[in-house]
């Protein structure tokens, strides 16, 4: 399973791969996105649904007693690159703090140098993930 | 030695029976000398994750759009892209995907500016497959390289180009996007990125058709009565041999291009790949909003 990293470290992690292995790296970080925990999987009511993402994907933001960021995702198995998105910024943005996450780089899904091996139209995708985590945040650290 | 067509009932009536297999034909055939079966999503790691056994993986986006221009690859680009898939030209492709086929029916129509003969869609398409509890596997094919020829791409005849579209005002065309984006309410179906679309609306006259109602519950065709009364009758396209069809960037177009060409059986059926994302960007490209199909536009 991958670890935790740095945005930094996964842009080069990608950036000295080959196209198929870039593939076969964000395969990996699709099969290691957490399950929902119980309180999230039994009220899919509170999920928010990506709606630039072309398959089905759902995302919820918690801010912890730490004042770190918590991010919860649900995306179906027969939707890999999906997941492997929302895995991906889960690697880098689950456990910031607040202000951190909101500066979180928004053009951070086209330096993974994911354009050839994937297409730029897909990675659109991941740049709604990404802006739908800053909102729901930004909403939450305001209450 | 060419490959026997799958004689289902279901086929035999539409207008070329030899452009679709069965799951059950094709769960019987895999493995023959000649046929080679061909996986395309959407999703770019969906293959990874399984697949029907000895497919082999070709990607609309990666693997047959030029890199550069907004166009298809060339004859040499597809002559690479088929040696390095050890496909030869007369081979039996079997195409099929995830998306009821939507990337499937693309990868199809993109063989056929190629001129390649025997490339058919498996009904149903992944999901179909899946959900009948057939096998999967991560296993890689075996693939031996091949030698495929240089074939000059030819659009004529199948593609539609913007310059197309003004002078087939008068003549049938086919929006196949969903009712919300032809009534110019949203630019993209919900759920979809937006792939950049200054306007919302329709090509004046196109009737809406969305390419879903060619489709069974289970994602396979509906049989040639249906499909004829959806549109034959109730998109007027009897007694028309020339018609166009559009969506967005021509993916979802591709699968009703599909319908009407090969399983209606109408004469010049061509697919508008520029689609929504071009004539909806296009500097003076007449539009229409609303649900009627508007009036021919007075072109300057």
């Amino acid at each position: 399973m991958p670890t935790l990293e740095t945005a930094d470290q996964l842009i080069e992690d990608f950036a000295i791969l080959r196209d198929s292995e870039r593939l076969d790296l964000l395969l990996e970080f699709s099969e290691a996105l957490p399950e929902l925990p119980a309180r999230y999987a039994d009220h899919p009511e509170l999920l928010e649904r990506v709606e630039e993402c072309q398959s089905p994907i759902f995302l919820f933001v918690e801010i912890d007693d730490q004042g770190l960021t918590r991010l919860f995702f649900s995306a179906p198995p027969e939707s890999p690159t999906t997941r492997g998105f929302a895995s991906l910024l889960f690697s880098v943005i689950d456990g910031l703090p607040v202000a951190e996450a909101l500066d979180f780089d928004l053009d951070f899904p086209f330096k993974l140098s994911l354009s050839t091996a994937v297409s730029a139209l897909r990675l659109r995708g991941m740049l709604g993930i990404l802006s739908r985590i800053k909102r729901q945040l930004l909403e939450k650290s305001a209450k | 030695m060419p490959i026997d067509i799958d004689p289902h009932a279901k086929f035999a009536d539409y207008a070329n029976p030899s452009v679709l297999v069965s799951s059950e034909w094709l769960a019987s055939n895999l493995g023959r000398d000649g046929l080679v079966v061909l996986e395309s999503d959407e999703d770019v790691l969906l293959y990874q994750t399984g697949h029907i056994p000895t497919a082999r993986k070709i990607d609309w986006h990666t693997d047959l759009n030029d890199i550069a221009t907004r166009d298809y690859i060339d004859g040499a680009g597809f002559s690479k892209v088929m040696s390095r898939l050890g496909i030869n030209r007369e081979d039996t492709i079997v195409l099929y995907g995830d998306k009821s086929n939507w990337w499937a029916a693309y990868a199809l129509w993109v063989f056929k500016l190629f001129g390649h003969a025997d490339v058919r869609l498996l009904d149903g398409g992944r999901d179909k497959w899946t959900s009948e509890g057939r096998e999967l596997t991560k296993d890689a094919p075996q693939v031996s390289g091949s030698n495929y020829p240089v074939i000059e791409r030819d659009d004529s005849g199948l593609r539609a180009f913007r310059d197309d579209i003004f002078s087939h005002f008068g003549k049938p065309m086919i929006d196949v996007r969903s009712p919300e984006e032809y009534a110019g309410e949203r630019l993209t179906a919900p759920g979809y990125a937006d792939e950049g679309a200054s306007r919302a609306g329709h090509i004046p006259t196109a009737a809406s058709v969305p390419w879903s109602k060619a489709c069974n519950e289970d994602q396979s065709f509906k049989n040639r009565v249906d499909l004829e009364q959806i549109y034959l009758k109730d998109a007027a396209l009897a007694g028309h041999s020339d018609v166009i069809a559009y969506c967005r960037i021509g993916e979802r177009s591709s699968h009703t291009w599909f319908v009407l060409k090969y399983l209606l059986g109408i004469e010049k059926v061509r697919n508008y790949d520029g689609s929504w994302s071009e004539w909806g960007s296009l500097v003076k490209a007449p539009i229409a909003l609303g649900v009627e199909p508007g009036p021919i536009p007075q072109l300057a």
